[in-house]
């Protein structure tokens, strides 16, 4: 187990300075950053001491190595456009995604979750199958649409809830945070549901397919001739041995959904990070695209850690070297 | 997202149908199956109107001097001033949202089929080349193949085309570097457990070189799980390209694309003028769920566990 946990630290690691070269790489080939500090009146002279005193005349290798040791002490640069630390206006803009994608991800499980079970335990009738073909709609809409066709019909049409904003929010430790106030809770509602849809449908073909396949294994079969009550089996049978699989995607899928709650930032001006990520490619503040994508990765790659460490302690017939191919 | 459907288990590990009778009856018990007939009808109508463009289309949306401002934001059924109906009505500049809609579906089966066919290209070389060599060059390629797939198209993608800039050729680009990974991953284990069946070996024997082992023989019996991965590739590729230009790094403003149309109707939206955003996106779900259901059957119908 050591063994296993050190080898996949190194190569989370690996990936970390992989993605750290990737995108200093391409940030830094594409446009001499010089052009977008140096005013544009400044003279030779002046030009040349500013890319002097910035770094920009040593060798590639050498900003990088600068770029990285910053990057260690948590520095990855100030944001042209607000000038803050771009890490700390990022962080700043954290809790309102988390937020988003915790309870997108708490009701897609929530609803997802029975009716998948539903389905797989019913494979194969008439009204499995429709929903099943059902929810390849719930992933084929695309995000940016549906989340203005949830303003047109609730806000424009309906006017229950509002279409944009974050609204009031509530500090809890220091964290602002939308849940706990009505009106946070009204703002809410629709950028969740907007994010949660597809998730659903994923967790509906996921416990499904699960379901599906359980039913007929020899443990299930088993504890049938054994008398054990249907809801007993499916609850202590058949749902444990499908959860692992759906704890693992839940976690793979939080690190998605901070990325694709971009799109549904966008749509509800939702004050988080991935709004913040458009409007800084917008802006061409650099500094914060970057410090973004450090950051994210930083995030999956943890998230993924912690996902195999859990496979691992839930699991014990995982062979844990073998897993990770 | 559709990359995350729990299809992701890879059809490739059973062994694909080579029998070509079989696998003939059962693509044609396939296409009997209402739901995918409709699927397919549909995609071969969306593909027809977009061959039969300047026939179909009422006017030409990119050429100003086809419609006037006079007639902007009409609704759907609305008539200008010289009686022509708009059937889905007219944009803030006047410009028909039906004839708007066909050139946007164009440019979404173009990029898609285009981003696919080279991703497909370059992912069953690498696969191929994996599965074939084995050993190191397997271990660097296919840990490559992870890390690229780790991440979010989407993040990638939007990071990608704020470096390089907006542009038709571009997007078809950044969805290539996304896509090409997951025909990497489908070829390289279909390959595998294709290399160990006979008439690889017989092949091998007859003095073939490796090469024509490779593209003659091991190819055309792998691409069965390929096709599956690409029929719901695409989907995801013409999804990202809407989604690209609705947040306005994709497919720059003078082209036609069904993201950009629902982008330019979203301020006309909050005042109730719904039909600008409204209509492209239904043209994109219908495109998008056929491609995902055709997939979502042919996957079903290739897995040898269910028949």
């Amino acid at each position: 187990m050591a063994l296993f946990v050190l080898q996949r630290l190194l190569q989370s690691i690996a990936v970390l300075f992989a993605v750290s070269i990737a995108i200093f790489l391409a940030v830094y080939s594409v446009g001499n950053p010089a052009d977008l500090l140096v005013p544009p009146d400044a003279t030779q002279a002046e030009r040349a001491a500013m890319i002097a005193r910035l770094g920009l005349d040593r060798p590639v290798w050498a900003q990088y190595l600068t770029f990285l040791g910053n990057a260690l002490q948590g520095d990855l640069g100030t944001s042209f456009v607000h000038g803050r630390p771009a890490l700390s206006l990022i962080l700043s803009r954290m809790p309102a995604t988390f937020e988003l994608v915790f309870w997108a991800l708490a009701i897609a499980s929530a609803i997802g979750i029975p009716i998948g079970l539903w389905i797989g335990l019913n494979d194969g009738t008439r009204t499995a199958r429709a929903a099943m073909t059902g929810s390849i709609l719930g992933y084929s809409i695309p995000s940016f649409w549906k989340g203005m066709v949830l303003i047109l019909i609730f806000a424009v049409w309906l006017q229950w809830l509002p279409a944009a904003g974050r609204g009031e929010t509530v500090s809890l430790l220091g964290i602002p945070l939308s849940f706990l106030t009505l009106d946070g809770l009204r703002h809410m509602t629709l950028p969740v549901v907007n994010l949660a849809i597809p998730n659903i449908a994923l967790m509906i073909r996921l416990t499904a397919a699960g379901a599906a396949e359980a039913v007929h294994q020899d443990y299930v079969r088993f504890a049938r001739a054994k008398g054990v009550r249907p809801k007993r089996i499916v609850r202590r049978h058949v749902l444990r041995n499908i959860l692992i699989p759906i704890v693992t995607v839940l976690g793979v899928e939080f690190g998605s959904l901070i990325a694709f709650s971009t799109i549904t930032e966008t749509v509800f001006a939702w004050p988080g990070m991935g709004r913040l990520l458009i409007t800084s490619i917008y802006q061409l503040d650099r500094p914060v695209v970057v410090a973004y994508v450090m950051l994210v990765t930083f995030i999956f790659v943890a998230v993924n850690l912690l996902v195999d460490f859990t496979y691992a302690a839930l699991d014990p017939r995982v062979k844990l070297v073998e897993n990770m191919g | 997202m559709t990359d995350t459907t729990g299809a992701t288990d890879g059809p490739a590990t059973r062994p694909p149908l080579t029998d070509t009778p079989q696998r003939r009856a059962m693509l044609r018990k396939l296409r009997r199956r209402p739901s995918v007939r409709g699927a397919l009808l549909t995609l071969a109508a969306i593909v027809l109107a977009g061959l039969l463009l300047p026939f179909l289309a009422p006017q030409d949306p990119y050429d100003l001097n086809a419609f006037s401002v006079m007639d902007n934001l009409l609704p759907p059924g609305g008539e200008s001033f010289e009686g022509q109906v708009f059937l889905l009505g007219t944009d803030s500049q006047g410009r028909d949202m039906l004839s708007a809609i066909l050139y946007g579906l164009r440019v979404s089966l173009l990029v898609g089929l285009i981003s696919t066919s080279i991703a497909m290209i370059i992912g069953i070389c690498v696969g191929l080349v994996a599965a074939v060599m084995g050993g190191r060059i397997e271990t660097l390629l296919m840990r490559f193949v992870d890390f690229v797939l780790g991440f979010p198209s989407i993040l990638v993608a939007l990071v990608l085309l704020a470096m390089i800039g907006r542009g038709v050729d571009k997007v078809i680009i950044a969805i290539v570097i996304v896509q090409w990974a997951n025909y990497a991953r489908i070829m390289r284990s279909a390959a595998l457990s294709e290399r160990r069946k006979e008439y690889v070996e017989a092949a091998e024997n007859l003095g073939y070189s490796r090469l024509r082992v490779m593209f003659r023989h091991i190819m055309p019996n792998s691409l069965n799980a390929v096709l599956v991965v690409a029929t719901v590739q695409i989907a995801s590729a013409i999804t990202l390209e809407a989604t690209l230009s609705f947040l306005g790094v994709g497919v720059p403003v003078t082209e036609p694309s069904l993201g950009l149309l629902v982008a330019s109707g979203f301020n006309y939206l909050l005042s109730g003028d719904y039909w600008i955003s409204f209509y492209p996106g239904i043209a994109l779900l219908v495109l998008i769920s056929s491609l995902n259901l055709v997939g979502d059957r042919l996957r079903t119908a290739l897995d040898p566990r269910r028949s």
